[in-house]
């Protein structure tokens, strides 16, 4: 077990140390979250009777997007040098290798949710950082870097590559937007968390059954 | 081996009386339904078609999931000839279903279309199963393909009920008839034209996938024969 967990640790620190130096997953979805959000409030500006209506729609729709976007990097370093293979060849559970580079996405994701969440809260007048709202965010990330890492390796070895990972991604990721979106609407109308028992309930349910389905398949993904 | 001809010709024949038999109680032999307003009551007889197609739908991407997961553990060819001709059907009963839905919604919510969770999600199903060809023909090794496939045929089936009861949770103004202990919702006569309508559409199914295994099967033997000649 403890073998077990210095692997993960291993794959995330390698992650953590080249995004550190290349920070090319960070920029491009800390500045396409920008610019989606720049966009959204050109669309929604003198049309919309109270900006609070659309923020739920406009955090989560965000976050989505730009997650797409850094999760279709996870493989791409690792296939175009190479090291996936030098990943597969080490004598080591391939699963730890999943459970690292999820951890990874994981937190690329939530650095960008933080950063993002400022940005709302000015934007569109919103108060969004409260520990509620963080604790479904992390929920709804849980669920989308389990689902998405696996089919980042699906997609990058296809001829489309990441251009496949939304399509395939965003309809499987469904249950989770309509439960983040419906709970921060519940929280900006004034629900305290335990309002929200079944939305967080679908969090948890989707969250462990993908992340055990997705710990199963990952063999079957990255076997060449 | 797919299914003999013998066996295909047979479930085609099977399947060819039934649907008749199906049509001829859905259009003539059930009566009209009383408890709506006379203009919809002829509309309101898609329900023999458009139930049964939603049903074979599932039905199908059941089997999909079923066969990938057969596929997963052994790899064998025949899962995964399994799991694309019966995904193939559903995204066909799919857009039936939806199709169908489309006519009835017309006359009775004066509406082609809404963006009940209901409809919606139903059409997320259609998106899911044609994400799952799409990634299909994105891959050229046969080997890759199927395995893949087979992981998406998974997470693809796993998502379904989980959006479904997230539109449960959403108000939904589809008719909720899936429930036989209230006889589905249906008054006496209807109810036989309804079973046998599901029972109809489930054998067509059997036979169109009957069809679609022996086609898979002939194109493997032809793909093999190639490669063994050139």
């Amino acid at each position: 077990m403890k073998r077990y967990l210095q692997v993960i640790w291993a794959v995330l620190w390698k992650d953590l140390r080249i995004e550190s130096r290349t920070k090319d997953v960070f920029t491009s979805m800390a500045v396409f979250a920008v610019l989606a959000l720049l966009i959204f409030n050109f669309a929604f500006e003198l049309r919309v009777p109270d900006k609070a209506m659309v923020t739920p729609g406009v955090l989560w729709v965000t976050v989505a997007f730009a997650g797409v976007l850094g999760l279709g990097r996870a493989f791409i370093t690792e296939k175009d040098k190479g090291s996936l293979a030098g990943l597969l060849l080490a004598p080591v559970d391939r699963s730890a290798v999943y459970f690292g580079k999820m951890l990874a996405n994981l937190l690329f994701i939530l650095v960008v949710e933080l950063f993002l969440l400022p940005l709302i809260t000015i934007f569109f007048n919103v108060p969004l950082i409260t520990p509620a709202l963080l604790l479904i965010l992390l929920l709804g990330t849980i669920g989308f870097a389990a689902v998405g890492t696996t089919f980042s390796a699906l997609a990058v070895n296809t001829r489309a590559r990441e251009v496949l990972l939304p399509v395939l991604l965003f309809p499987v990721m469904l249950p989770v937007l309509v439960a983040g979106i419906r709970s921060t609407i519940g929280l900006l109308e004034g629900d305290t968390l335990a309002d929200l028992g079944n939305w967080l309930q679908l969090f948890l349910f989707y969250d462990l059954l993908f992340l055990v389905v997705a710990f199963l398949t990952f063999d079957y993904v990255v076997e060449e | 081996m797919g299914p003999s001809r013998r066996l295909v010709a047979g479930l085609n024949l099977l399947a060819l009386l039934a649907m008749l038999a199906a049509i001829y109680m859905a259009l003539v032999q059930a009566p009209d339904a009383t408890n709506i307003v006379p203009e919809i009551r002829p509309a309101q007889r898609i329900i023999y078609f458009h139930v049964p197609a939603a049903w074979v739908s599932m039905l199908a991407f059941l089997v999909t999931f079923l066969a990938s997961l057969l596929y997963l553990r052994s790899s064998h060819v025949r899962w995964d000839i399994w799991a694309r001709s019966s995904a193939e059907i559903g995204i066909g009963f799919t857009l039936a279903a939806i199709a169908s839905g489309s006519i009835w919604a017309k006359p009775a919510w004066n509406t082609w279309w809404t963006w009940d969770p209901r409809l919606t999600t139903y059409t997320i199903v259609l998106l899911l199963y044609i994400a799952y060809f799409m990634l299909r023909s994105a891959i050229d090794e046969p080997g890759r393909r199927a395995r893949f496939g087979a992981v998406y045929g998974i997470f693809a089936f796993l998502s379904v009920p989980l959006t479904f009861m997230s539109i449960r949770w959403w108000n939904t103004i589809h008719p909720v008839i899936l429930d036989p202990s209230a006889d589905f919702g249906l008054g006496p006569g209807m109810t036989l034209a309804f079973v046998f309508g599901n029972i109809a559409f489930s054998i067509l199914y059997f036979a169109l996938l009957a069809n679609r295994l022996r086609l898979e099967w002939t194109v493997e033997r032809v793909a093999a024969l190639r490669e063994h000649l050139l």
